[in-house]
């Protein structure tokens, strides 16, 4: 088996449980990234889905097990993982612009001022907010400042991105505008993305796949579902497609039913369901369809 | 209907006619009777003089002090700006050495737990102490009143400084750190981009504090240690029994002090920001 482009080998997160004993969060996490994919992890509060994503981030650490980026081991923060946090996590002191270009010119210092300008600009224009260059964060709205903060990420072109419920405390008009907006971005950019949602729709609109993860203490990350609805997709249309309603009503059987009890494989890793498997596509697939062998059990991606 | 600031002017002005409408009426000298007393001839007048002047008198001296401020006849006869410039220049020397040392300490303090533990100790002991009783001790060391008024002014202006400072870093929300560490941003550019302005509002906060205490404790020193400044002045017309001057030092203490207060102020707005 190839090496992924991400590697998640083994996590535990334990914590001393206060009286004298220990409280696992998480154990045997183990799932692998592909460049290039959308994948959503979807689980019951408290589970440590944020947990795994600060690993993966590099700002919490993990009792025991590896994270591999490249083949390379994550021991910290790094420009190469960007990261989108729930609570926006702007500058409020700096303006919508200085916010992007603060970081692009942490990720190119040696970009000359007119260029890291330049490229803030074209980022905050592509989430629409070239009007409000020169507004504090404390002037625009909690949606606005989302997507400066959707700017910032990706304007420092990381190789993973990391989003933690980045749209859990917007409104569902703004929410479904801003995914929208993520979609086209996304589409536009093919960044590797690994994101937090609590929002089973919002899942299938964005992912390759989704994780779903079992109910903490000593959650796992249980299954890997395909999505397999083509791109690009958009918010208005996808309810049209079959596939899209085999998908939810498997996630949503899964977060009521089963999250208690499920499992991994015998090995460690998310067992792969494609609930849409066998359901005649509306829209004919944009990109070669891989066969999926059964016995490849390991996470793959669709369409690395 | 006129604006609220346009009102309160106002009204301010009727309080300020009133209060020293008051103050006139109050020491008017009682009418002279029958000429003066016996005590009175003999005291040549005197008595009059240690009257509380009148605001008429007191203004008529701030007049004549404020259109020749800076005339220096001797020690003891230098004009209010001199005195005052004394003052200020004694206070700044020490507040900024306060600074120097408050603001990297406090950093220190703020970013380190191991260091806040070490250290809070013997804060928490030197902090309460009245920074005049510092005085002698340093008379004695220092050998110099000028100086040793500096010191007292940097002794008393450091805690609110080093204490705001050390809380300010500290507190610092722990996702703009994150920004910063996500950012690949070293020690040194995370503390000048991201925590000092983050801190910054609190900052100015304890500088502030510490300047109108460094102001309060400036007259106080100079009363003890002499030679010039505005406590001095002060001291010494009392001594000379020139109430009026009295009077009208305590209002230039006043003005001065609330000019200082004015600019940290400024300085505050300018380093504000909302979340
Ligand atoms: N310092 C700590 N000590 C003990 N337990 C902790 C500590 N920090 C976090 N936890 C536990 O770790 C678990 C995982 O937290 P985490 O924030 O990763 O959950 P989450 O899946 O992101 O939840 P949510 O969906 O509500 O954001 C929680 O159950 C929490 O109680
Ligand atoms: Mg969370």
């Amino acid at each position: 088996m190839s090496k992924s482009f991400l590697e998640v080998d083994g996590l535990f997160k334990i914590y001393p449980d206060g009286q004298g004993g220990e409280l696992t969060v998480f154990e045997d996490i183990r799932f692998a990234l592909e460049k290039g994919e959308f994948v959503c992890i979807i689980g019951h509060s408290g589970c440590g889905k944020s947990t795994i994503l600060n690993v993966l981030a590099g700002l919490d650490e993990a009792s025991a097990g590896n994270v591999v980026m490249n083949g390379k081991e994550i021991k910290g923060p790094g420009l190469e993982r960007g990261v989108v946090f729930q609570n926006y996590s702007l500058l409020p002191w700096k303006t919508t612009l200085n916010n992007i270009v603060f970081a692009v010119r942490a990720r190119w210092p040696e970009w000359s001022k007119e260029k890291v300008k330049e490229h803030s600009e074209r980022y905050l224009k592509m989430v629409g907010l070239d009007h409000a260059l020169n507004r504090k964060p404390s002037q625009l709205s909690g949606g606005m400042r989302q997507r400066v903060s959707i700017a910032r990420a990706f304007a420092t072109q990381p190789e993973l991105l990391l989003l933690d419920e980045p749209f859990g405390a917007l409104d569902a008009l703004t929410r479904g505008v801003i995914q929208d907006e993520l979609v086209k971005i996304w589409e536009e950019t093919r960044q590797t993305v690994f994101m937090i949602t609590h929002d089973v729709d919002e899942a299938i609109l964005l992912s390759d796949r989704i994780f779903l993860m079992s109910n903490g203490p000593n959650a796992r990350i249980a299954e890997s579902v395909k999505v397999d609805i083509p791109h690009p997709r958009a918010r208005a249309t996808i309810f049209q497609n079959p596939a899209y309603h085999k998908t939810r009503d498997y996630l949503v059987d899964f977060l009521v039913n089963r999250s208690g009890s499920a499992l991994p494989e015998k090995d460690g890793t998310p067992k792969i369901v494609e609930p849409a498997k066998g359901v005649a596509q509306s829209t004919p697939a944009s990109f070669d369809s891989e066969t999926e062998s059964e016995s490849d059990t390991a996470a793959r991606a669709v369409n690395a | 209907m006129a604006s609220l600031n346009v009102r309160a002017a106002l009204l301010s002005v009727s309080f300020l006619i009133l209060a020293l409408g008051l103050w006139e009426m109050a020491t008017q000298p009682p009418e002279a009777q029958t000429g003066m007393t016996e005590y009175e001839m003999l005291m040549g007048g005197a008595d009059q003089e240690s009257r509380v002047p009148p605001p008429s008198a007191v203004l008529k001296l701030a007049w004549a002090e404020l259109s020749n401020p800076f005339y220096d006849a001797g020690a003891n006869d230098k004009g209010i700006g001199i005195q005052l410039g004394y003052s200020v220049y004694r206070v700044l020397t020490g507040y900024l050495a306060a600074m120097a040392i408050a603001l990297p300490v406090g950093f220190l303090i703020g970013m380190s737990p191991l260091m806040y533990k070490a250290l809070n100790p013997y804060i928490q002991v030197l902090r309460p102490i009245s920074p005049l009783a510092w005085m002698p001790l340093a008379l004695f060391i220092i050998q110099d009143s000028d100086a040793s008024a500096i010191f007292v002014i940097f002794i008393c202006s450091i805690w609110p400084m080093l204490l705001n400072t050390a809380f300010g870093v500290a507190n610092v929300r722990q996702d703009w750190v994150n920004v910063a560490r996500t950012h690949e941003l070293g020690p040194l550019r995370t503390a000048i981009t991201v925590i000092l302005p983050a801190a910054a509002p609190t900052i100015l906060t304890g500088m502030r504090i510490s300047i109108g205490i460094a102001w309060l404790v400036i007259v106080a020193a100079e009363m003890l240690v002499g030679g010039t400044g505005i406590g001095y002045y002060v001291w010494n017309e009392w001594n000379n029994l020139d109430l009026a001057s009295v009077i009208f030092s305590i209002l230039m203490i006043g003005v001065v002090g609330m000019l200082l207060d004015l600019a940290l102020g400024k300085a505050q707005k300018l380093v504000e920001y909302k979340e």
